[in-house]
């Protein structure tokens, strides 16, 4: 755990889950016990397949679902213990879109606020407050029937917020939304994270998302995490960036040499004139290489720098690519009825 | 307001609070325990009232039975002005007639079965408006309402209590439009008093709450609107048929007589026959409430003991 406590850097633990476990039916194990920390003010990704355990979890941190075993604190209480407390203090985004149709956005936000007892005179400034930042001002008088995707997740965020809530949980924020909104949407979160000083935690399964989005990440397969830290982390672990360099002497042996610059930490002679170097910082290592090659009199006649993906780090700790992944039907099914309702 | 004035509001309400050691509140928020509790009833009510056509809908039913049933089922026209007589006594008419009015007063409690089946429609419409409660939950369970409420800090039994509320209260409009169109229809309003309806509709809201609880019992853990549906369909018409509402008990089977004397429906129907008809009743006034009081109380509070128990993901 030494590497989060660095990652950390002082800063204070809004969440501490300590081996939660969910058991379904006493045979069916969603959740198989993880452990790990939500500092104040970060964005942590929970990333993994369909069914690795990230809605359950998500459920046992929002108090919706009892764990079978295990503790976790949100906010400094306990979520078996004190689960209003917790409750009162979270905001909750979740996969479906749980806005009535048959209301306005302005009456779904305004029952958020009654759902946590604040009175009327603070929920409608804090209701046309949040409609501003996620753009809904002018659709706000409209059903939700009429809104696209993307105006319904936001609508779901505003509503998420309606209590300025110290953690916000996303579950799955952008399934279904085209690529724009998606960005869009990610725009939103990241503003919000800025505005609020919030601490988000949000699952996903777009590498993308985790990698753009968010501070940390953990990698979740089969009810357990496999890998946690940031981004930035989790492909270093794989062992940097690779540089790919050709030279036009093929008869000198230049692995020694290149061996000596600053940062490189591996270096290999593929070819007579070809060298694969493994760097953590590729973008800062390749030029330096090419200097010191330059000052020796070589020439380089190629390079090439490949950064890892996070597509890797998830193939490296799962064993399988996170684009071959198959549901269950029913979760195929609920996912296609999500699709359904945000494409609209 | 622009964000960075929203930015400042914030601070100044959330405040720089640590999550380990202070535990304040971060957000101004009731202390009822009951709030959330008319937010979710409306919530309910406002999906009814603004989609006039549901309404509508759910009348079409009981204005057919009342309709067809009320006005074919004709039995005072079997025994009055001439429809039968004995060959050989020439039995006057007045006889007759008085005859049959007796026969009626003493099977139905009132000379006319119109008037007789519109009270059994009443409760008739409550139970079936109170049988669909538990639908809105399930339908509330797969769309993820459910979830997103139970994440706010709404107390379990609110939950639960708001769509008994919002199912007795739907239930008492269509009642009171079930009993204008009958009025409207020919019901005999001699004996009726505004005393007599007020207690009437009291006792409709007492048998709505106890079957609202009964199948939003049914439907805590249910995630699959169609086991709902089974159970109202097995359900709605032996309990109809097993109570007062069609035809009078006392010249029902034993056995039968014996389900129609514990089934709720019949105390509602017999309050209202006597309030609303001045018929003669099954048992006392008093007895009646107290029974429907019961029953709306024992149930409605085992559902919200059961919420917290079941009510969850």
């Amino acid at each position: 755990m030494s590497g989060e406590t660095n990652a950390n850097g002082g800063r204070r633990t809004m969440m501490q889950i300590r081996d939660l476990k969910k058991v379904f039916n006493g045979t069916v194990v969603a959740v198989d016990g993880v452990t790990f920390d939500v500092y104040e003010g970060e964005i942590f990704g929970f990333l993994g397949p369909n069914g690795a355990g990230k809605t359950t979890t998500i459920s046992m941190l929002t108090t919706l679902l009892r764990p079978t075993s295990g503790t976790a604190t949100v906010c400094g209480f306990d979520i078996l213990k004190e689960p209003n407390e917790v409750r009162k203090r979270i905001g909750v985004v979740p996969q479906e879109y749980t806005a009535d149709e048959d209301l306005t956005g302005y009456e779904n936000i305004m029952f958020c606020a009654d759902l946590y007892g604040i009175p009327r005179r603070i929920s409608r400034e804090r209701a046309d407050e949040l409609l501003k930042l996620v753009e809904l001002e002018s659709a706000k008088d409209r059903k939700v029937e009429t809104y696209s995707g993307g105006m319904r997740r936001r609508l779901e965020l505003a509503c998420g917020l309606i209590n300025h809530p110290r953690v916000l949980f996303l579950d799955e924020p952008t399934l279904g939304l085209d690529v724009q909104t998606r960005a869009a949407v990610w725009q939103y979160i990241r503003r919000l994270k800025e505005e609020y000083g919030m601490t988000l935690f949000l699952t996903t399964h777009y590498l993308e998302e985790a990698d753009s989005l968010c501070d940390r990440i953990a990698i979740i397969d089969h009810g357990k995490i496999v890998k946690i830290g940031t981004p930035k982390e989790l492909k270093d672990s794989l062992g940097g960036d690779v540089i790919e360099l050709g030279v036009q002497e093929a008869g000198e042996d230049l692995t020694q040499l290149i061996s000596s610059v600053q940062h490189v930490k591996e270096v290999k002679r593929v070819a007579p004139s070809e060298y694969r170097i493994k760097s953590e910082v590729g973008e800062v290592t390749a030029p330096m290489i090419i200097d010191a090659l330059r000052s020796k009199g070589y020439r380089v006649s190629k390079i090439s720098l490949t950064r890892p993906t996070l597509d890797q780090v998830y193939l490296e700790f799962t064993g399988r690519s996170i684009r071959e992944e198959n549901g269950d039907r029913t979760q195929a099914m609920r996912q296609r009825m999500i699709m359904r309702r945000a494409r609209r | 307001m622009t964000a960075a004035e929203a930015k400042v509001n914030l601070v100044q309400q959330v405040g720089s609070v640590s999550p380990q050691v202070d535990k304040s509140n971060s957000t101004i928020i009731s202390s009822s325990p009951y709030h959330g509790l008319w937010a979710l009833t409306n919530r309910e009510l406002k999906k009814w009232y603004k989609n006039p056509v549901i309404l509508l809908l759910s009348l079409i039913q009981p204005v057919l039975w009342l309709g067809l049933f009320g006005k074919a089922m004709n039995f005072g026209a079997i025994f009055t002005d001439g429809a039968f007589n004995i060959p050989g006594l020439n039995i006057p008419k007045e006889v007759i007639n008085q005859l049959g009015n007796m026969l009626m007063l003493n099977v139905f409690g009132t000379s006319d079965y119109f008037s007789f089946l519109a009270v059994g429609m009443l409760s008739f419409i409550i139970i079936f408006t109170a049988m669909f409660s538990g639908m809105s939950i399930v339908w509330d369970r797969r769309l993820g309402t459910l979830n997103k409420v139970m994440s706010t800090p709404v107390a379990r039994g609110s939950i639960v209590m708001s769509k008994i509320l919002s199912s007795v209260i739907r239930s008492l409009v269509q009642a009171a439009i079930i009993l204008v169109l009958a009025v409207l229809l020919g019901m005999n309003t001699s004996s009726m008093t505004v005393l007599g309806v007020v207690g009437t509709f009291a006792s409709l809201a007492l048998l709505s709450f106890g079957f609202s609880a009964v199948f939003l019992m049914l439907a805590l853990r249910s995630t699959n609107q169609n086991t709902q549906m089974a159970i109202v369909n097995l359900l709605n018409l032996p309990l109809l048929f097993g109570s007062n509402a069609l035809f009078p008990a006392n010249l029902m089977p034993e056995w039968l007589q014996a389900f129609v004397k514990v089934n709720p429906i019949s105390y509602a129907t017999d309050i209202g026959r006597q309030l609303l008809l001045g018929a003669g009743g099954m048992s006392p006034l008093s007895f009646d409430f107290a029974y429907l009081a019961a029953f709306a109380a024992v149930f409605s509070v085992v559902g919200i003991v059961l919420s917290w128990r079941f009510l969850t993901k």
